[in-house]
């Protein structure tokens, strides 16, 4: 029988530090994550150097809790894996410089791990990814239509135009005076049983897996302006549903048509937005009624962590890529295949 | 005693390794290349020439700031990560007075100048036993320039910024103003260990707690306390 193959993953691209230790990549053996929520509230949304002066703070500590989850030491380890990019420039880099040193220091290889081929290996930590797979990829920095003939084989079909799902959420929680981070609060909103607001469906060209959603911010932003106008009472429960609605059965439709069009075996959801409870039951209701086995991972997992990131790293470990010592953060780094 | 030093604060980048008090290795370069990808090959490719490994290194000393944030942030991860995970102390050491420290037999008063935009620079006024006559901090020029001007002694200036502020030193100093030929201008990792060598050495403990000495709160957090301010005033 051949060894287990320990790999401890490393996540900063945003505002959670976070470390965790995955067995065969897709047991979780421990799994830490800091969160900043609170230092970024005030601001209304995250400031980029305060994230990085927590990042500073909290690394060497969240290495050590996840290694002391596990009851681990630095031998037991077989690679370091960790977020190369894409995302904040500044937070990437506390990750990255840590993860440098730790593998150095303890003489084992070095794996950099793109954020959301991270987020679709999620999965893996739950259920066995089936090939050919979809995933839709949907986060305060990404709306993504991922197809994976096999592991590490990214086919971007689709992908937003202008802001991502998470960032509409953002902006429309924002007119509705609603805490950061507001996605959940319109999910909560929408789902006070409120009449909704009819908003448009941006469908773009007829045969496109792309996504456009400021358009619809924009409706949303007009039809709060006119009632204002006409002094009516704005129900925020019927625009948050009604704001939902219009981007779950967008996200919904294209991926059942994408999953059709490829013949996939599995259909995925990633990425925070994928926390959803509006999101995540109108793509479980329409996948099992098309009798596609779909997956969605527990809501840890769908917001950002370390332990998808250490599952996707096992894969490319496996498959001998190795980052070197010069390796540097990827604000925009594109998906890439593993061969 | 086997250490060694980082600097990472601004575009410099340098890396010693120092063993029984004697410099074995120094590495330092004010190429512009970001620390995040030179600074980890720099420290692997210094103790490979001082054939040393990582797990024999016994304390790990580190210019803290001020400075570049991301430049700071780099070396501080790095010497936090390495000096954690092989459980040996971590000593910081002012960014500033270490290249106060390449004008150490100076007769006189050391200036440090790192540039902070919008004639404000990141300094202090150290004497030339590198004891703090001004502490370090973000001041306006002028406002080290005055401090300055009411001393009697000459003062050198070091650091690769200064020239940006010649003009504005000579016109308040004169001739008591020295500028410090330009290889005591970057900051040497072994001033780094020669400052921190100075210092007791802390417990591994407090490793998780060593943060950067920004010397300045964010924008974000500057332009948060004035609005709460205008509320506050708002509300008397
Ligand atoms: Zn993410």
């Amino acid at each position: 029988m051949s060894k287990d193959q320990i790999i401890l993953g490393i996540e900063t691209s945003c505002d959670e530090t976070a470390a965790s230790i995955v067995r065969n990549g897709c047991e979780i053996v421990s799994n830490v994550v800091a969160s900043q929520i609170e230092s970024h509230k005030r601001f209304g949304g995250v400031v980029p150097e305060i994230a990085s002066r927590h990042h500073v703070e909290q690394m060497t500590i969240v290495i050590e809790e996840a290694m002391k989850q596990a009851n681990m030491q630095p031998s037991d380890l077989d690679a370091v894996a960790v977020t190369e990019g894409p995302g904040l420039v500044g937070a990437l880099l506390i990750g990255i410089n840590a993860a440098k040193a730790f593998a150095f220091a303890n003489q084992l290889p070095l794996v950099g791990v793109h954020h959301i081929a991270g987020h679709i290996y999620a999965n893996q930590l739950t259920e066995p990814m089936q090939f050919p797979l979809l995933a839709l990829v949907v986060s305060g920095g990404h709306t993504e239509i991922v197809l994976m003939p096999d592991h590490g084989t990214f086919k971007l079909i689709g992908e937003t135009r202008d802001d991502a799902a998470g960032e509409a959420y953002d902006k429309v929680a924002r007119v509705l005076k609603l805490p950061y981070p507001g996605g959940p609060h319109i999910d909560r909103l929408a789902h006070e049983g409120v009449e909704p607001i009819a908003f448009p469906r941006i469908w773009l060209e007829e045969d496109s897996y792309d996504f456009s959603f400021s358009g619809l911010k924009s409706s949303v932003i007009n039809y709060m302006h006119n009632a204002e106008q006409r002094g009516e009472e704005i129900k925020p429960q019927a625009v948050a549903a009604g704001f939902q609605a219009s981007v779950v059965e967008v996200l919904t439709a294209k991926t059942l048509r994408a999953a059709k069009e490829y013949k996939v075996k599995q259909v995925i959801a990633a990425g925070g937005v994928s926390a959803n409870k509006g999101l995540r039951k109108s793509l479980e209701d329409t996948f099992a009624k098309e009798g596609i086995p779909f997956n969605v991972p527990p809501l840890f997992l769908c917001t950002d962590n370390a332990a998808m990131i250490a599952a996707a790293g096992s894969v490319m470990f496996e498959k001998g890529i190795i980052s070197s010592m010069s390796m540097n953060g990827k604000p925009g780094m594109t998906l890439f295949d593993w061969n | 005693m086997i250490w060694l030093g980082i600097d990472t604060s601004n575009v410099p980048l340098s890396i010693a390794v120092v063993k029984d008090n004697q410099l074995l290795v120094e590495w330092t370069s004010s190429i512009k290349v970001t620390h995040s990808v030179g600074a980890m090959p720099a420290v692997e490719e210094a103790l490979k020439q001082a054939n040393i490994n990582p797990g024999e290194i016994d304390v790990i000393a580190v210019a803290e700031g001020p400075g570049s944030y991301t430049g700071v942030r780099i070396g501080v991860t790095i010497a936090k990560t390495l000096a954690w995970t092989l459980k040996i102390p971590l000593v910081g050491v002012s960014s500033l007075q270490t290249i106060a420290g390449n004008g150490l037999l100076f007769n006189g008063l050391i200036c440090p100048i790192m540039d902070a935009r919008r004639d404000n620079v990141f300094s202090a006024i150290y004497t030339n036993d590198l004891t703090a006559d001004l502490p370090d901090g973000h001041y306006a020029i002028e406002t080290i320039l005055e401090k300055l001007a009411l001393k009697q002694e000459n003062v050198l200036f070091v650091g690769k910024d200064v020239s940006i502020h010649w003009q504005a030193i000579q016109r308040v100093l004169g001739d008591r103003a020295i500028r410090a030929p330009f290889y005591l201008d970057l900051p040497k990792a072994s001033v780094v260990i020669e400052q921190a060598m100075k210092k007791p050495l802390p417990s591994i403990e407090e490793t998780h707690h060593f943060v950067p000495e920004y010397k300045r709160i964010t924008e974000a957090e500057t332009n948060w306390l004035a609005e709460q301010q205008k509320v506050g005033e708002s509300n008397d």
